[in-house]
């Protein structure tokens, strides 16, 4: 049952990077990169659960933090040029 | 006040997470949410805004319904992605709420509920994108917006 | 009892994998990046939740589930702040969506 959920998530990163090669803007790129980090987050949980040691989802946990910053602090690097005031 | 609820809340969140309870690692997580706490208060982060207390009320009633609005729409999607027959569109919304919690709030609900994006907003109106005129009905009708309204409670 | 649990967590399991797989299926095939946010929404939300109902059924009451429900509610935050940053900034770069447009937008 795990094992069906982690073979969904493969199939869905694949389909994902396929977006990310064609992608014609930057935004459909930072687009899709989030989106793999969630599934990536599901993935991570899964494979905890799958190999019996629940303590994956503190990586979980920060993997979904860390996914949102980064998307963040690209999207602002993008449109600002720079990640803070300038002196 | 609004500090000592902060620091509880974080307390909670350090103990459930960490799941040791010795004496150490108590301490530590008591040093580490003061300072914390400090660094908000610093930073001129608690207020209304920060810790929206007037929502608490209400906020359980408003999530049950947000679940099902958010399971019709994944369906209502993944039906036109799977028919393929998408006809976007652009609209503007006003928003009735008050306080500015309560219009991020909103506009976090309409982007929450897939089929439809808000993509701007200057002051109290929004610009909403839907993948439908379904969608965008749902939205011009002004249900979600009265019922933030009710849940914001300043009206 | 156990059986009950496990057929709920196949169930919730399936509609996941259902979600996310249309989801992606979705990003790829939808003309432009503010029809393709919408399935990045599905992914986000019903994915996520079906995913984290059917384990939060296999681990019953402990610190597990509460770490389950963490996860779930930081992705629910997140999720529509990504969504509106990448919106509004593609607006603010003059990127016009497909589509008709009602009234006068912003």
């Amino acid at each position: 049952m795990f094992l069906a959920g982690l073979i969904a998530c493969a199939i869905t990163g694949i389909l994902i990077l396929v977006r990310i090669i064609l992608g014609e803007t930057t935004f459909d790129r930072v687009l899709a990169v989030n989106s793999l980090g969630t599934v990536i987050v599901i993935g991570i949980s899964l494979h905890g659960f799958y190999s019996n040691r629940p303590e994956f989802l503190d990586i979980a946990i920060v993997y979904a933090l860390i996914n949102f910053i980064g998307t963040v602090a690209v999207l602002k690097l993008f449109s600002t040029g720079s990640l803070g005031r300038d002196k | 006040m609004k500090s000592l609820i902060l620091f509880l809340i974080l307390l909670c969140l350090w103990l459930l997470i960490s799941g040791y309870y010795n004496f150490l690692l108590i301490g530590l997580g008591i040093i580490s949410c003061a300072f914390c706490v400090y660094v908000a208060k610093r930073g001129k982060l608690i207020d209304d805004e920060g810790l929206p207390l007037f929502f608490m009320p209400r906020l359980l009633n408003y999530l049950i319904w947000l679940f099902k609005e958010i399971l019709m729409s994944n369906l209502a999607t993944a039906k036109v992605i799977i028919n393929g027959k998408v006809e976007p569109e652009t609209f503007t919304v006003k928003a009735s709420q008050v306080t500015d919690v309560a219009k991020v709030t909103y506009a976090n609900s309409i982007t929450l509920t897939p089929g439809t994006v808000t993509t701007k907003m200057h002051k109290d109106v929004f610009e909403v994108h839907a993948l439908n005129a379904d969608f965008g009905n749902d939205v011009r009708t002004n249900k979600m917006d009265k019922k933030v309204t009710w849940l914001e409670g300043k009206k | 009892m156990e059986v009950i649990f496990d057929i709920f967590t196949g169930i919730c399991f399936f509609i996941g994998s259902l979600s996310i797989i249309i989801g992606a299926c979705g990003l790829i095939k939808l003309p432009d990046v503010f029809s393709r946010i919408h399935a990045a929404g599905m992914i986000d939300t019903g994915g996520t939740a079906f995913f984290i109902l059917g384990m939060v059924f296999q681990t019953g009451w402990s610190l597990v589930t509460v770490k389950l429900i963490l996860i779930g509610v930081f992705v629910f935050f997140t999720s529509p702040v990504t969504s509106h940053v990448t919106a509004n900034l593609a607006r603010q770069k003059d990127l016009v969506p497909v589509g008709k447009k009602i009234g006068k937008i912003l």
